[in-house]
């Protein structure tokens, strides 16, 4: 009984020294360090791998995610004959929630779960170790480009997937279901906001970057440096950090909306 | 050199996001980037508004000419004063009137103005005197049972 007791007085102390190291861990990787030059060369070159090279799974994405939502919009519509307003349907659904949330996901699983990896293995092979020995700090000269190359591509990402969508959702309701054109980007525009939807889906997707790429380089840092701590770390990258997103979206969503 | 393209990728990709933001601030939400300059404000006081909302459309013969710019309550009246905005290039005379039209059975609200006969034309400020609310179904449908009765 009394085991049960220290069992579980354990795992509650594990927990919150693991959440005041991710907190410690991420106000001492905001510092950008000294100079601009080297630390911005850094970053330039994390916005690349983080950036870049999720492009191509983002913008396919969007488009595949656009073309459903006008098919099943469409569908719905039709039963009340206002099929005109798939426009509207399509751009509000991308920009309020598609767009950020599916763009965090996947930037979960193509970059969260490949920061975790990396960092992991700089632990493992020790070269975090050997940057501390020479004078080097690792969380200014590894972390900090990674954080703040999270932080400003995931909302990038997440503007070019609705666009993506939102085209997407036009070629299938005006190519394919003979929607006039016109009303689709009239209905569009006459309910879609620059502020309530368009910068509050930013707004959202900005958190989300900072969670998520915090959630990945911490596993990383934190990861017990064998192979098998590697592989739970990743996991735990992408299980926290989808859950991460899920959950923080329906509070953003009910901060910014109301209705508590 | 290989560090050269990955910085042009970068700068491309963040152009990118940028052009994102901008095509769907004025493709999907409308925003116009049009000044008053070519454009003039006109006033007109309605009885019902029915869900009218800002931003709605203004248009004449199925043309939009111009967008309502914001909704009031005239405390004094209590009537909903809307203040649109109408492209300098449609001058309107002074017995214009406005009603509030419903594109489709579900669609959404916009005002139609219909032309007048008056050679005499609104300025900026003007109220458009002859205006018709919007018909409200629930009011129909009271008006008819009530008729029924009868």
């Amino acid at each position: 009984m009394l085991n049960r007791v220290q069992a579980l007085g354990v795992w509650c102390l594990r927990q919150c020294g693991s959440v005041g190291r991710a907190t410690l861990f991420l106000f001492n990787a905001l510092s950008w360090g000294k100079g601009f030059r080297a630390p911005f060369k850094r970053f330039i070159a994390q916005v690349f791998a983080l950036g870049v090279l999720s492009l191509p799974i983002v913008l396919v994405a969007g488009l595949f995610v656009g073309m459903v939502l006008a098919l099943q919009g469409y569908h719905i519509l039709v039963g009340y004959g206002s099929q005109e307003a798939i426009g509207q349907m399509v751009a509000l659904s991308l920009l309020r929630e598609f767009g950020p949330v599916v763009t965090a996901l996947l930037f979960v699983g193509r970059a969260g779960s490949a920061l975790t990896a990396e960092i992991a293995l700089m632990k493992t092979t020790e070269q975090l170790s050997a940057m501390s020995i020479m004078g080097v700090d690792p969380l200014q000269r590894v972390m900090a480009p990674r954080l703040w190359a999270g932080v400003i591509t995931l909302p990038l990402l997440a503007l070019m997937f609705s666009v993506m969508g939102i085209y997407g959702g036009a070629l299938v309701a005006v190519d394919v279901l003979d929607i006039y054109e016109g009303s689709y980007w009239a209905n569009m525009q006459s309910s879609v906001s620059f502020y309530e939807d368009i910068m509050k889906g930013v707004m959202k997707t900005v958190v989300f970057a900072l969670v998520v790429t915090w959630i990945a380089i911490f596993h990383g840092w934190d990861a017990t440096p064998t192979s098998q701590g590697m592989s739970r770390a990743t996991t735990a990258t992408v299980v926290q950090g989808s859950l991460a997103v899920l959950a923080l979206d329906f509070i953003l969503t009910a901060v910014m909306v109301g209705g508590f | 050199m290989q560090l050269k393209t990955m910085e042009i990728s970068v700068g491309a990709f963040v152009i990118a996001g940028v052009l994102a933001l901008v095509v769907l601030a004025f493709n999907a939400s409308g925003l116009s980037y049009k000044s008053s300059d070519d454009s003039y404000i006109l006033y007109a006081r309605f009885e019902n508004l029915a869900g009218l909302s800002e931003r709605a459309k203004v248009s004449m013969s199925g043309v939009t000419i111009g967008r309502v710019m914001s909704i009031d309550l005239d405390t004094e009246d209590y009537v909903a004063v809307v203040k649109m905005s109408i492209n300098k290039g449609v001058p309107l005379s002074t017995d214009t009137s406005a009603s509030i039209l419903t594109a489709g059975l579900l669609g959404e609200k916009y005002i139609g103005l219909s032309v007048g006969a008056d050679e005499e034309t609104l300025l900026a400020g003007d109220e458009i005197e002859d205006t018709q609310s919007s018909i409200v179904l629930e009011e129909l449908i009271g008006q008819f049972l009530f008729s029924r009765s009868e």
